[in-house]
Order: structure tokens, then sequence, then C-alpha cells
């Protein structure tokens, strides 16, 4: 195999000799940049401006695109400097292909100028705002639209899909079960042990019981499953939404006159209202019940004990504070993801980005809705 | 021209494919010649798909070689196959194009990890090669999201191009694209396969584009291949699908237009 080559030398009357040889293909492009970089930099100013390039190719054993723009960007350097160039001894099987990239214009339209510094900053901030008020009003216009498909669907009842609901009730419920039962055990366990570990210097150990018992039932619980469901169904449902959205399959269904917030919407949050409290009682128990284990193993609380005094220090409204937040809750979750499902567009990036930020505002919304309730029920006194 | 010697780039020798367990090749024999442009039709579920996409290794064979410009796919070690793949390119039906890219990255994709070249080179190249496909040079900075169909599949040319492959697989390259798009779609291949001398397979159900540009057909049916030829063999073929293939309705209707392609054809011959 012959390496790809290009000689230059002066000629008579300012001319400069280009010779090209070897194989002038892709693989050999790596090599031929510095050459022809190289034959563009003889003209030395004191010897006088080169007037005429010759580039005899004949040498030259294949030819491929890369070759051929390499000749032609040779070619097109010199005529820029107001040199004569001239190509000769092309194989005349190559003609074909080198007039198809000559023909190319290799002109982009220069790039819109961009602001800098002060007043760059200044625009992304007035631009994030502006985001933060359009996502704003995209969520209350979905939650418009879903309580007027609500409404409707009570209107008609047979148009209610609920075939549809009782699939993702599975999927965001059921099968979210076992995760959610280890994972709220497991917060239940760590906080007894922690309880225990510090109410111990005070000898005041059996008061593990009243904090388990608070904290789960009114906060804990319903948290740690709505961040869970955050990330395990509210990003399955931007996903879903957003790859219909990016097939065509919305449009499609709108165009046979059916509403995809009462199709799509509408089923999967109703799902989510159902299960996240279902899942809030489960891990609620499941949390308790880990808490106890500990301050029986660890703690040395006796389970009788244990259950006598959390009969005295929670009560029904304790259990209620916490069940009423779980499907408001859901609701953030639901409307959230499927608002950021139905703005995806056409790129997998764009699905990508609108899934990473379905979870990472409905779980800003949640905590700031927990928060929202927290100042509420301390106001009316629970 | 390019020399047109009449040595195969591609033979498939008894070919068997499963694919969800039901046995959609058996037996498959076919080659591609150097420099000739191979159309590829079938009814739809026939396994045309299946075949390519067991050609380009996307798909497990259960018996048979396929042989790729001399290199047998099944035997050979990574870094054979690694070589192979820069000499093909691949157009997918849909482009396939990467959607967080531009398309000008699109196209630099395979040249920036296999050639590595200076960024200036690499963009020109680019540039040069969307050109080449009939786009203007200011698609490059476009994202594949802002682009028509039509452009899609240029760009998606653009970029099983990129390398100056030996052999270009089509996957109905024609499907979608408006009768004009489609005529210019054929000429442009014909147009790159006297410039590059690129052999190629293009599976296609656009009977106007294998008038127009195709050397020989191939025909798949019942998982054989039970004909190949010129399109004169086609029209004088005595298998019902063929016979209802190229003397249907829809042919018929087409027939002026076949002519004419046919016409084009000769002339290049």
């Amino acid at each position: 195999m012959t390496a790809a080559t290009l000689d230059h030398g002066p000629s008579r009357d300012n001319g400069l000799d280009l010779k090209a040889g070897g194989r002038w293909t892709a693989v050999h492009a790596r090599t031929l940049e510095p050459l022809i970089d190289a034959a563009s930099h003889t003209g030395k100013p004191g010897q006088g401006e080169v007037r005429r390039v010759v580039f005899d190719a004949s040498q030259v054993e294949q030819l491929d695109t890369y070759g051929a723009w390499l000749i032609e960007r040779t070619l097109r350097i010199w005529k820029s400097r107001g040199a004569e160039t001239e190509l000769v001894g092309l194989q005349a099987s190559y003609r074909n292909l080198f007039e198809k990239v000559r023909a190319g214009q290799q002109k982009l339209t220069p790039l819109k100028y961009k602001q800098t510094g002060l007043v760059a900053t200044f625009e992304s901030v007035g631009r994030t705002m502006m985001a933060v008020t359009t996502d704003l009003t995209t969520i209350f216009q979905m939650a418009g639209q879903l309580v007027v498909a609500f409404l409707s669907v009570c209107a008609h009842p047979r148009r209610f899909r609920i075939t549809s609901m009782v699939n993702h009730l599975e999927r965001v419920c059921w099968h979210a079960v076992p995760i959610i039962l280890l994972i709220t055990f497991l917060i239940g366990a760590i906080i007894a042990q922690q309880g225990i570990f510090h109410f111990r210097t005070f000898g005041a150990d059996i008061y593990v019981v009243d904090m388990v018992g608070v904290l789960v039932l009114r906060e804990l619980g319903v948290l740690i499953v709505c961040i869970m469901i955050a990330g395990r169904s509210g990003s399955a449902y931007t996903a879903e939404l957003g790859s219909m959205k990016m097939r065509e399959e919305v449009d499609a269904l709108r165009t046979m006159g059916f509403d995809p917030i009462e199709v799509l919407v509408l089923p999967r949050i109703l799902a989510l209202m159902i299960a996240v409290p279902i899942l809030t009682f489960l891990g609620s128990m499941a949390a308790l019940y880990g808490g106890g284990l500990v301050a029986w193993l660890y703690g040395g609380i006796d389970p009788k004990i244990f259950m006598s005094r959390l009969h005295e220090s929670i009560n029904g409204q304790t259990f209620a504070v916490g069940m009423i937040k779980a499907p408001f809750m859901a609701l953030i979750i639901g409307l959230v993801a499927c608002m950021e499902g139905m703005q995806v567009k056409g790129s997998a990036e764009s699905l990508g980005a609108k899934t990473t930020d379905s979870v990472v505002k409905s779980i800003f919304l949640v905590i700031v809705i927990d928060g929202l309730f927290a100042v509420f029920f301390a106001s009316v006194g629970i | 021209m390019p020399t047109r010697s009449e040595d195969a780039v591609i033979k498939v020798r008894d070919l068997v494919v499963d694919f969800a367990s039901r046995r959609v090749l058996n037996g498959v024999n076919l080659d591609l010649k150097r420099g000739e442009i191979l159309g590829f039709v079938g009814a739809s579920g026939a396994g045309k798909s299946v075949l390519t996409r067991t050609i380009i290794g996307l798909l497990p064979m259960q018996q048979g070689s396929i042989e790729v410009l001399g290199v047998e796919l099944s035997k050979a070690s990574q870094a054979e196959r690694q070589a192979v793949d820069r000499r093909w390119g691949v157009l997918f039906q849909q482009g396939a194009l990467f959607s967080s890219l531009t398309s000008g990255k699109n196209v630099e994709f395979p040249i920036r990890e296999y050639l590595r070249l200076s960024p200036k080179l690499t963009t020109e190249i680019a540039i040069s090669k969307l050109e080449m496909v009939g786009l203007k040079p200011d698609v490059y900075r476009n994202y594949p999201s802002e682009l028509s169909g039509g452009m899609i599949k240029r760009v998606a040319l653009a970029r099983a191009l990129a390398l100056d492959p030996e052999i270009l697989f089509l996957d109905e390259p024609t499907s979608g694209l408006d009768p004009i798009s489609a005529a210019e779609f054929d000429h442009l291949l014909l147009t790159l396969q006297e410039t590059l001398g690129i052999s190629v397979f293009m599976v296609t159900h656009d009977l106007d584009s294998l008038h127009r540009t195709c050397d020989r057909i191939a025909v798949l049916s019942e998982g054989k291949i039970v004909e190949v030829g010129n399109m004169d063999v086609m029209l004088a073929s005595q298998h019902p699908w063929l016979k209802e293939y190229f003397h249907g309705e829809r042919a018929h209707t087409d027939f002026q237009v076949a002519i004419k392609g046919r016409r084009v054809t000769e002339k290049r011959a």
C-alpha cells in the first residue's frame, strides 16, 4: 500500500507546482492535512507572490470524497489569495467525483451574535423566571382540564377507562408494595435506633415510642412513599406520555375525537390517588413494625409496653393527618408527571430532560405541600 | 468509471434465520456484485428486513455463511468485524439519526470516531457530504426534529456515506417521500454509484425506483430467493407473486413512468 504524498516546488514566473501521488483516501486524510498546510505556506512575501498554481494529480492512484475535497481545498486556498489555479492529470474516472465535491459551496451563514457578560446573566435569570411562571400556569391548566375531564366522565360513566385505571393501579400500587414496605420498615428501624441511642443518656428511652409514632404517622410515612412514587411511577408516566407524544400517538388520539386528558391522564392520576393512600397506610405500618422491632431487640422495650405506649401517644387524629395528605400529594405528582410528559419534543434528549424535571419538580412540590399542610394543621390546632 | 469487476462484495450462502420463534429465512443464497445496485423485493413480512439485519449483524443466524468483502462474518474476530463495519454504510428506514445531535454532528460522528481528523477538516467533510446529498450547508446546524422526512433521509444518507463506504444498505429509502423527492433520491443514488463506485443493497417497494436504479433485482418469497435478474427477467417471470407484483394494478398505473425509467437505465448501460 502506498501512502499519500504531496510534493511542492516553485516553477517559472512566480508559479508553484504541486504534485500529488499515492492514495488520496479517507484513511490517509490525516497524513495529508499537514502536507497541504505546508504546501499552502510556501510563497513567502520576500520572494514575490505566487501567481499560478498547478496541481498535478496524475500520480494519484486512488481517490475518494476525502481526497477530492482535500484537492479542492488546496485549490480554494490559493484562489482566495488571488492565484490562478489549474488541476491537471486527474484520471477521467475520478472527474465525476471531483466535480460533485467541487460543486459544494461550504458556506454557513454566520451565527447570530450572542450576548455575553452581565446582560446575558440577566437574560438567563429572566428566562428562568418566565419558565417558572409558564410551568405554574401549565400545571393549573392541566388541573383544570383534568377537572373538566373528570366531570364529563361523571356525566357519562361509560366513557371512563376502568381497565386502563386498574392496569395502572396494578403497576403503581401492587408492584410497588414490596419496595415500599422494605424502605419504610428500614426507615422506622433507623429512627427507633437513633432515638434510643440518644434518649438513653437522659433515661428517656420510652419516649422513642412517641417519637416513632408521631413522626411516622404524621410526616415520614407519607413523605417517603411520595418520594418513592415520584421516582418510580411519576418518571414512568412522563416517559410513557413523552414517547407517545414523540411518536404522534397523542395527536392520533386527538384526531379520532378523543381527549388525551380523559383517555391518558385521568386514569393515571386516579390510579395514583388511590395507590398513594394505600401505600402510605402500608408504609406507616411497616415503619411502626420496624421501629417496634428495634425498640424490642436493641432498646429492650417489650412489644406489649410498646403497644400500650403507642396507644397513649397517638390517636386517630395523628393517623388522619398523615392519610389526608396522601391523595393531594398523589394529585401533584400525577399532574407534574403528565404535564412534563405532554411537553416532550422530538428528541431523545428532551425525553430524558423532561423525565428528570418531572421527578425533581414533583418531589419539590410534595415537600412544599407538606409544609403548607403543617402550617394549616398548626393553625387549626391539630 | 471505477472498475466493475464481477466479484461479489457480499456472498450469502444457505442462510437460515429464525425470528420470533418462526423460521423466516430458509436457505437463502444471494450475491451482491461490486458496483451494482441490487433491488430487493418481497411481500411485507417476507423477511427482507430480517435478511438485511442479519447481514449487518443485528440478528443472529442459525445456519449458513455470510461473507462480506472477503471476511466470513461468523468466524471474524472483533477487530476484523470492526474493519468491515467501517466499509459499509446503513440507511435505516426512519433515518435513525441521533436526535440529540445536529445533522452536522450526526454526519461527523463516524468520521470523528474512526479517522481523527482536525475539527476543521471534519466539519468541511461533513458539509461536503451534506451538499453531495443535495442539502444546503445550513442544515448542518439543524436538529433532526427540525427537519422534514425527506431531509432526514438525506442527512441519514450523508451519515451512511460519511466514511466513503464500499457497500451501502438502504432500507426502503424512498418510502414516505413524495414522487419528486423519490425521483431525486434515485437520481442521487445513480450519481453516487457512478462517482464513488458504491455497491448498493436496497430493500424497496417502489416500482419506479426499481425501474430507474436497479441493475439486478432479487425476490424473496417463503424464506427463499425465488428469482434474481434484471427487469426483463422480472417481467417475464411466471412466479405468481411476481406476476401480481409487476403486472398488478399499481404497476400499470405507473407504466409510463416505468418506461421512462427504463430508458434512463439503458442510457447508463
